[in-house]
Order: structure tokens, then sequence, then C-alpha cells
């Protein structure tokens, strides 16, 4: 990202600064004009790192043996439900209210964060390094393997979307690994196609042809010489995908076919919500809204990268 | 023109068969017999044997056996080739939840869907495009600030939040509630039809038009840049006669491409909704499958839905060179 960064703003750079100014002083400048041009991406990189260190405070816990962090910051557990009284307006004690059978909403919130943050993370990274893995050797090896590739492509885009993750969870049964290798199956075909347009493009420059000459192996030409060309706009794909995972992650809890209890997942207490009796609103709102926030803050900040990594992305996704 | 149609014809048959072929492996996999679940837990093996044989659960599932190491083809002795046979002849078997006909559900649910698609894309249309407009020519002033922002909300809130929140809102505030339930038929009462698919179609619209609007903008901005515009303004042309007529007609095309995309994508979108507006579409009979695992309707509602997607995208590339005379396909 240095790199960019200092690429994004030649002309303000700070050779026209005073000597003696210091190396601290440049960096932040660079940022705080960094900042300055990109405010709504700048807003998103503080919502996600907020809700990181919300969701990743405390004592150390562990979820389906992995080790994490547990979210300190939550007033109450996870399933307490003698947190208070069912269906409990918002109060200071419990500034969410209460769910339907006495559970605190601001700490299942919390919870929350840390399910949906990790299954992002994790299938997006997984997904992403697979579908650019596949990528780059469809465009650079060509011929028979590239056409393969390329219709197992087109026969995962002609799934309807959602279908296919339900269909996956159902099939395997929901846990936390199967929501996560859902999703990162339905990240794979789309990640393929981009990167492999942009190999095949790379794959012309005399870099590779240079390479090869010199008796470079294939694998050595498409790892060392071919990946770091396309890293930035893998990256770039990554972050605008981020968002859209934790809205799968979601939508897939929300139909009972996400990540089950006893963990907590926003989708699924959207979902409990409407089962509230008398009508409980802010039980439906509060889930939703951090989902929303969450979504829209990784939105915000796949935006600015797209903007600032590659001009030639600019306006292109919807 | 012809050749390229008829070769992405072929390419989307070969998808179809991959994706038949996907399917029917996937939903393979899972233990458990669909002849036990039919008869229920009471049931004798002689039973359960003969219902095996009726829904032809007896034959191997695929139709590719090898004698010794040479392959031979059965492919009407097999069940993927009995549910493709099913496929074309529209003899989809019984559905086990619903105790109904697959063909006639299929029948009675399609128009449901397809009014939903119908309305979101009105929707779409007819707030993505003015927004995207207004925010393009005041490209950097607040309006656009805000509408982009706004956009960009549009994209992150999960729909099936909105939806749950449109329906239990107005339930709180004033017991009111859409029909909900039976399917009202546009012809018999238009009223209470849009009552009951308006709020479906503009919760499912709300991502998409976002979508059109961004499009829309930067498709806008990049036509206002382009020679003819100035030739516009120098002979004298309205600043509105010149974004209108001469710059929207332009930077439509992309977005008439992308709304055909969107279309195949709102039929995944459109289980969610279905579900929790109990509207009876194709999107809500495919996830009840699902869930009780009845997997053969599961995989031919794939399939169907599947050819249709390849039509729409072919379709698209299609307009895309009528409206853009510039493309040509070879």
């Amino acid at each position: 990202m240095a790199k960019d960064i200092a690429v994004a703003t030649p002309s303000l750079g700070a050779e026209a600064e005073p000597q003696g100014r210091g190396r601290w002083s440049e960096f932040g400048r660079k940022w705080w004009i960094l900042i300055r041009r990109n405010p709504l991406g700048f807003f998103g990189l503080v919502t996600i790192i907020v809700l990181g260190v919300v969701a990743l405070a405390g004592p150390p816990t562990k979820i389906f043996g992995l080790p994490v962090f547990g979210p300190g910051f939550a007033p109450y557990g996870l399933n307490e439900f003698t947190a208070g009284q069912p269906n409990e307006a918002m109060s200071w004690a419990h500034p969410f209210g209460t769910d339907r059978i006495g559970r605190d909403i601001l700490s299942r919130d919390i919870y929350g964060a840390q399910i949906s943050l990790s299954v992002a993370f994790i299938s997006v990274l997984g997904g992403s390094a697979i579908g650019t893995a596949f990528g780059i050797i469809s465009g650079y090896v060509g011929g028979l393997l590239d056409s393969a590739i390329q219709r197992a492509v087109d026969t995962a885009i002609a799934f309807p979307g959602l279908l296919l993750l339900l269909i996956i969870v159902q099939v395997l049964g929901p846990s936390f690994w199967t929501v996560v290798f859902a999703i990162m199956l339905g990240i794979i075909p789309g990640v393929t196609r981009v990167i492999r347009g942009a190999a095949l493009s790379e794959k012309n420059n005399q870099y590779v042809e240079a390479a090869r000459s010199i008796g470079a192996s294939t694998p050595r030409i498409l790892f060392r010489h071919i990946l770091p060309n396309v890293l930035a706009l893998a990256i770039v794909i990554m972050t605008t995908l981020l968002g859209a995972a934790i809205l799968a992650e979601a939508s897939l809890s929300f139909l009972g076919l996400g990540i089950p209890e006893p963990a907590a997942s926003w989708g699924r207490d959207v979902s409990q919500a409407r089962n509230s009796f008398p009508i409980n609103i802010p039980a439906a709102f509060f889930p939703g809204a951090a989902i929303a926030l969450t979504v829209f803050g990784f939105n915000m900040l796949g935006d600015a990268i797209r903007d600032i990594a590659d001009p030639r992305l600019r306006g292109s996704q919807s | 023109m012809q050749t390229f149609i008829l070769r992405r014809l072929l390419i989307g048959a070969v998808i179809i068969v991959f994706l038949s072929i996907a399917v029917f492996f996937v939903l393979h996999i899972v233990p458990g017999n669909p002849a036990q679940q039919r008869c229920g837990l009471s049931c004798k093996p002689e039973q359960i044997k003969a219902i095996e044989h009726d829904l032809g659960l007896d034959k191997p599932l695929w139709p590719v056996s090898f004698n010794g190491s040479s392959p031979f083809i059965h492919f009407g002795d097999s069940q993927y080739g009995d549910w493709v046979k099913s496929l074309f002849t529209g003899d989809l078997g019984v559905s086990t939840y619903y105790h109904q006909p697959v063909s006639t559900a299929l029948k009675q649910r399609l128009p449901v869907t397809f009014e939903l698609m119908v309305l979101t894309m009105i929707f779409t249309i007819v707030v993505g495009v003015p927004f995207g407009i207004i925010s393009a020519v005041w490209r950097n002033s607040p309006v656009d600030y805000v509408v982009r922002t706004t956009a960009i909300l549009g994209l992150s809130v999960p729909n099936f939040w909105i939806a749950t929140l449109v329906l239990i809102v107005p339930l709180a505030l004033w017991n009111y509630s859409p029909p909900i339930g039976r399917t009202i038929s546009f012809t018999s009462d238009p009223i209470g039809n849009l009552k009951q698919f308006g709020p479906p179609a503009a919760v499912l619209a709300l991502a998409s038009a976002a979508g059109i609007m961004r499009l829309a903008r930067s498709s806008l901005l990049e036509v206002l840049r382009q020679d003819y515009m100035r030739t516009a303004r120098a002979k004298g042309l309205r600043e509105r006669a010149v974004v209108l007529s001469h710059g929207l007609k332009n930077s439509l095309i992309p977005v008439v491409t992308v709304l055909g995309l969107q279309m195949a994508g709102l039929l995944g979108g459109a289980i969610i909704i279905e579900v929790i507006f109990t509207l009876h579409g194709l999107g809500e009979y495919a996830f009840q499958e699902l869930l009780y695992k009845d997997f053969q309707v599961v995989q031919t509602i794939t399939v169907y839905v599947g050819a249709v997607v390849i039509l729409l995208n072919l379709l698209v590339d299609v307009s895309y060179a009528w409206f853009d005379p510039r493309i040509r396909y070879s």
C-alpha cells in the first residue's frame, strides 16, 4: 500500500517541504491528504477498526476450537437470558433493550460482530487466494486448462446466487465451517474471472518473456512474476468482497441455514425478532443496523482503496 | 451476428449440461432416502422397496458404467437420465412436501416471481436513473454527495432487514400489514395485488436501484466529457437539451445491459424476499423444498433458472450490439 499511496500523491509529496521536518511529519502529511480526499473511505476504515476492537477486545476465549479474543465490551453474556425481562425497552441497563427471552441485545450484537467478521475474513481470504491462483493459471497457461476453468466458472455463475450457498449449507449441514466454505465457493468464480483477465494482459509483457528465455519454470513465472503484478488488483477485489461476504452470512443465518446456536449471528437475531410478541422493534432493528454499518464501512473503504490503488477501476463496479 | 448467437447458444447448452451434472452430484452426496421420507417412519422394508421402484431410485445414479475397463452408456436406465428426460417432458413428479405435481406448482408460482421481477425492475429504473442523472449533472455538489452516500447505503443494508422492518413497524404503529398468504391476482383486484407486491418489490429494488444510480452517474459523466457534447453546447442548445437528449441516450447503453444482468441476480434475491413476505413464488418454493430435502425439485428449479440466466446474459450481449452500433461481434 505504501507504494500506491506515494504514487497517488506525487505532486503533493514532501519535496517542497523545508528540510528537517522529519520523516514522520511527511508521512502524516501524506495520510492527511489521503484522508481529506477520501473522507468516506476514512470513515469506513474507522468504522471497521472500531468494530474490530469491540469484537476482539477482552479475555481470550475459544470458539469452534479457534483461539479468538472474547468481546470484553459486552455487558452481559451471549446467552444470558437472565440479563433482563423479556422484551424490555431501551434503558441504561440495556441500551438496545432485551430480546424475547430476556437476552441483552447490545451484548449479542457485540458477540455477533466477532462471528460476522471472522466468517467474512476467512472466506474472503480463502476464496480470493484460490480464485487468484485459478485466475493466473487459467490466464497464463491457456489452452484446454483455461477452457475447462472458464466453463466451470460459467457454470458456477449460472447458479442463482443465494441458492448455491443455501444448497451447499443444507447438503453439508449448517455450521461455522460449512458457511465459510459455501461463501468461499461463491467468491471463487468472480475472482477467477477478473484475475484471469489481468493475467492475460501481464502474459504479453516483456518481463515474462525475459523470465521464460532464461529458463524459468512455469510455476516460477506464475508465482514470482505474474502474481506480484496482479496482487494489487486482488487486494482491491478482496476489500469490495468483504461487505458482500458479511451480507451472505447474514442472509444464510436469517434463513436458518447459517451459523447455528449457540453462537450469535446478526442475521439470525433479526429473523428471531420477527417471532417476538408483542412486537419488539429494537430487537429487529439493532442487529440489522450492525450488519448495515459493517457492510457500509467495508464498501466505503473498498471504494476508497479502489480509487487510490487502481484509477482504471473507478466507477466500473456498481 | 448470427454465428455469434449460435455459438453462444451452443456454449449455453454445454453450461446447462454442466450445471445439471453439478447440481445432481451435489444433491446426491447427502445420505438419506427420499423413499423413506415419503413413506414415513413406520414403514416396512418392502414398502420402501416398492416406492423406490416407483420413483426409479433403484436405478444407478449416473448413465455411464464400466464393464471391465470399457465404459458403456445406459441413459434411460439411470436416475440422472430419468431426471433430464423429465426436464424436457415436464413430467416432474410429485412434491413430497406439498403433495402436488411439481409442474402444477411451477405454473402457479412462475407468475408470482415474474410480477415481482417486473415491479422490481420498474422501481429500479424509476428511482435509479433520475438520481443518477441528478448526481452526474451536479457532480461534487452536496446533492451529489447525499445521493451517492445514500446509494452506497442502499447497497449496504441487508434487504431482509429492511423487509422485516417494513413488515413489523407498520404493524406495531398502525396495526397494518400487507395482505399475506393467498396470492391476489392483478386481474381480479389490482389494488390488492399492488398492496401485496409493492412492498417486497420496493425492498428488492433497493440494492439494484442503488447500483443503477451509480452506473448511470458514472456513465453519464463519461458521456458529458465527449466532444459531441461540447458541439451541442457550442451550437447553442440549452443545457437541459444537451444533457437529456444528447447525453442521456448515449449514457443509457451500459445501464440497459446491467439491468439485464441484475434481473438474473434478482432471481436469487427473490428467495429471501418471497420467504419474508410469504409470496408463493419460485424462490419460496425452492427454499421450502430445500429445507424439506426434496432435492429433486431443487435440482429442477436450479437448472430451469440457470437456463433463464444464461439466456438473459445472451440477450444482454446481443442488445449491447443493437444499442451501440460501434460494437460488432464476429
